[in-house]
């Protein structure tokens, strides 16, 4: 099977550092976890799990596999075109995640285009080396979807900003340092009145809830903040720019920046279908193989295009042209990306019929559940960071120029 | 196998596509298809359709090149790869234009992998502007390169062959023909001798399509024994993409042109781009055309750097494309409401040029099924 990974023409120096990457990912893979890791790095609660992953990002970074197109007074290793390779051997070798990846994969990004200098060489070394854990504080009780109805409010005082209100679905909230904060710094201008802050998670007025998902998982958490200060160097870009900087990180989120070397989980979605045409091959039904029955095998093959398309797709966004605009496809993948990826879970329990409804635990489980573990986590996808909904308002209304959902 | 950046798509292509999309649309090829259908509506009434194409427009295209565009160079040719043909091909199916180009394109590829001085001399005169098309499937139009109902023997080539693309347009037919030792290959003038022609009624305005019965009719062997099955086996993933890159095109324009009626058609105060319920269908169409897109730009890169996988991707990309050419002109038609089931409308004519491309070489089931099979 075609590694489309590896399709690109490569300079000399390209071709030997993935070479260095395959090699030193291959000899320093960690032993697995005690207690199996979660299926992806915003369930992690455990501190077992923690500490390990946080050792191998360290280890990682060290060598040269995250930050590696960052600039060297920030931290980072100082090359260019190297971080995609690296990257994408980190998928290939199906090693751990890396348990920063909103620090990585969101905060990163944003100060590098809109932090201070400061800012810039404060925090980006930690967050790479994963040190500092980050967690996002956008979503609220009341505003989903509604992102720019936010009430949680920063009143200037002083130097400070005095904040108050609650955030929820913050992943990786009972573990962060910092908080990616959007606050309401003026009532009266609903979009211009939004402010972006760094929120120290260790300080006074900060709880954190844990809520369990209907996985029983509880990587999701609620974050009170009553009357936490957050100093004025700790603000992001201007008072009321929140909104604008907000719409580049949910960029990154959305899938159109992997610029520092985020790898959230170790799955890739050709992996998946891998995994899902062996466990066809492998499940009987009706005297034979599901893999054998052709309206089985129609669904799974449309699943298996699909899946291609995708990574195609993201190989076809670097050319501006081929592209269909600057956005085009970058906008769409976390929307595809994540309905492809319950479409090929729902398959799955399909193909497990009776047995799907053996959870994780159960000694007779395929897999010890993952499977249906893994096709209620794919409502993470698919409703996070923008619902599918709101994904295809946005796609609508900025790629084909149709009226505001508003 | 390394694959170019960029799918090997790079200025030259781009401005191929650009001078292709313009000259498309300054010959209006819907305007002219129009006059030439006019008073053949009533399916009941059995008026022939002519099957007509802009002949000025086919001279033009023959002079710039792009007849002959695939043809290698010692040929006469321009010798470009299949991801250039794709971009031309794209181009021809937004502007739905009915020409020989599609047609004389998959015959080209065919004799290119046939490889020998026979199909050297035929790709000659594709060179020097004569039109071609592939006479390859048998009464059940089912693709396989063992299909076909026409016998080669001394007496020359007898039987019929069927589901033969844009045959009025043709000037002469690549013939998959049974012989003694396999499927072999023919070339043979549309108006030869022992060639009779019928033409089908379809339902795609765009194209025309017939049969042509051949009795003791005197061919040039171009792929003798069974290397005419080696050279379609060997083709057969340029024709999927090629296909796969008309449906493409199409959908696009099916895509951008519903875009357009839901911003401008207004019902209950607004235009109707703004109810959920028509937006997200138009999206769907955009994530649709774009996944079958990425497939055909990676099945014509694999055909030209990697054809150990190419037979793999060109599958995937026809049976994406066959899926989406369903899809878009489904959405199409539906959200253009009333109008949109109209002759009036050039959704309809989209639509059945989609309908036809579905099941041309084999839609996504038939795929699908081939695709498993090496899985």
């Amino acid at each position: 099977m075609a590694e489309s990974s590896k399709r690109g023409q490569e300079s000399p120096e390209q071709a030997e550092f993935r070479a260095y990457c395959r090699a030193w990912l291959e000899e320093n893979r960690p032993p697995p976890t005690r207690m199996p890791l979660p299926q992806a790095a915003y369930e992690v609660t455990a501190d077992e799990h923690r500490s390990y992953l946080v050792d191998w990002q360290a280890k990682c970074y060290e060598a040269g596999l995250i930050a590696t197109d960052v600039a060297k007074e920030y931290g980072g290793h100082g090359h260019t075109g190297f971080q995609q390779i690296a990257s994408a051997e980190v998928r290939r070798a199906q090693v751990p995640y890396f348990i920063n990846w909103i620090g990585l994969g969101m905060t990163a990004p944003t100060l590098l285009a809109h932090g201070t200098q400061a800012q810039k060489q404060t925090y980006l070394p930690p967050i790479f080396s994963g040190e500092d854990i980050w967690c996002q504080g956008f979503s609220e009780p009341g505003a989903g979807s509604d992102l720019v109805s936010l009430s949680t409010s920063a009143v200037k005082q002083g130097d400070n900003w005095l904040v108050n209100g609650s955030k929820v679905w913050t992943s990786l909230g009972a573990l962060a340092r910092w908080m990616l904060l959007l606050a309401r710094t003026d009532k009266a201008d609903k979009y211009n009145g939004i402010t972006y802050f760094i929120c120290p998670m260790d300080v006074a007025g900060v709880t954190v809830n844990p809520i369990h998902k209907m996985t029983g998982e509880s990587g999701f958490n609620e974050v009170v903040l009553d009357n936490v200060i957050v100093p004025d160097h700790m603000r992001i870009d201007e008072v009321g720019a929140g909104w604008k900087v907000a719409m580049s990180t949910l960029t990154s989120e959305r899938g159109a920046a992997q610029g520092v070397g985020a790898v959230a989980s170790s799955e890739s979605p050709m992996g998946t279908m891998e995994q899902l045409i062996a466990l066809a091959k492998g499940t009987s039904r009706n005297g034979r193989s599901v893999w054998d029955d052709p309206v089985w095998r129609d669904r799974i093959m449309k699943l298996y295009e699909r899946t291609e398309a995708l990574m195609q797709s993201s190989r076809r966004a670097a050319n501006r042209e081929l592209n269909g605009g600057a956005m085009r496809i970058p906008l769409q993948g976390k929307l595809v990306g994540s309905e492809i990826g319950q479409a090929v879970h729902q398959c799955a329990l399909a193909i497990l019929g009776m047995a799907s409804s053996l959870y994780v635990g159960d000694a007779n489980s395929v897999a010890d559940g993952k499977w249906t573990l893994g096709y209620m986590n794919t409502y993470t996808g698919t409703i996070s960071g923008g619902s599918s909904e709101i994904q295809r308002n946005i796609l609508g209304e900025r790629v084909l120029g149709l009226p505001k959902t508003k | 196998m390394a694959q170019p950046r960029d799918f090997g798509f790079g200025e030259e292509q781009q401005m191929l596509k650009d001078a292709s999309r313009k000259f498309m649309e300054d010959k209006q090829p819907l305007v002219t298809l129009r006059k030439q259908i006019a008073g053949s509506e009533d399916p009941y009434l059995g008026k022939e359709r002519t099957g007509g194409f802009d002949q000025a427009a086919w001279k033009e295209m023959v002079q710039l090149g792009w007849s002959a565009l695939a043809v290698p160079e010692k040929d006469g040719g321009a010798g470009m790869d299949l991801v250039t043909a794709v971009a031309v091909m794209e181009e021809i199916g937004r502007s739905a234009m009915p020409t020989p180009l599609t047609s004389t394109l998959h015959a080209t590829f065919v004799l290119r992998e046939a490889g020998t001085v026979e199909a050297s001399a035929w790709l000659r005169k594709i060179a020097q502007g004569k039109s071609a098309t592939l006479a390859i499937f048998g009464a059940d139009g089912s693709l396989g390169s063992d299909s076909t109902d026409v016998a080669a023997d001394e007496q020359g080539l007898t039987g019929t062959s069927y589901f033969i693309q844009d045959l009025q347009k043709a000037d002469f037919l690549v013939v998959a023909a049974v012989n003694a030792d396999g499927v072999g290959l023919y070339c043979i003038e549309t108006e030869g001798e022992g060639v009779t022609r019928e033409f089908d009624r379809i339902v795609d305005l765009t194209r025309d399509q017939g049969r042509v019965s051949f009795s003791a009719a005197e061919a040039d062997c171009v792929a003798p024994a069974n290397l005419g099955a080696q050279a379609l086996h060997k083709a057969m993933p340029a024709l999927l993409t090629l296909v796969a890159a008309d449906i493409a095109g199409g959908c696009e324009w099916l895509l951008q042109t519903t875009a357009e009626y839901a911003r401008i058609r207004t019902q209950f105060d607004r235009p109707i781009g703004f109810f959920q319920a028509v937006k997200h269908p138009i999206v769907n169409m955009m994530i649709a055309t774009d996944e079958t897109r990425s497939l055909v730009y990676n099945a014509a890169c694999a055909y030209d750097t990697d054809p150990d996988d190419a037979d793999r991707c060109a599958r995937l990309a026809k049976s994406s494309a066959s899926d989406t050419a369903e899809f878009c002109a489904n959405r199409g038609t539906q959200l253009h409401g009333g109008i949109g089931f109209t002759w009036e409308a050039d959704v309809q004519i989209y639509h059945k040029r989609q309908i036809h491309s579905q099941y041309l070489f084999g839609d996504g089931v038939w795929h699908r099924q081939k695709l498993a099979e090496q899985l």
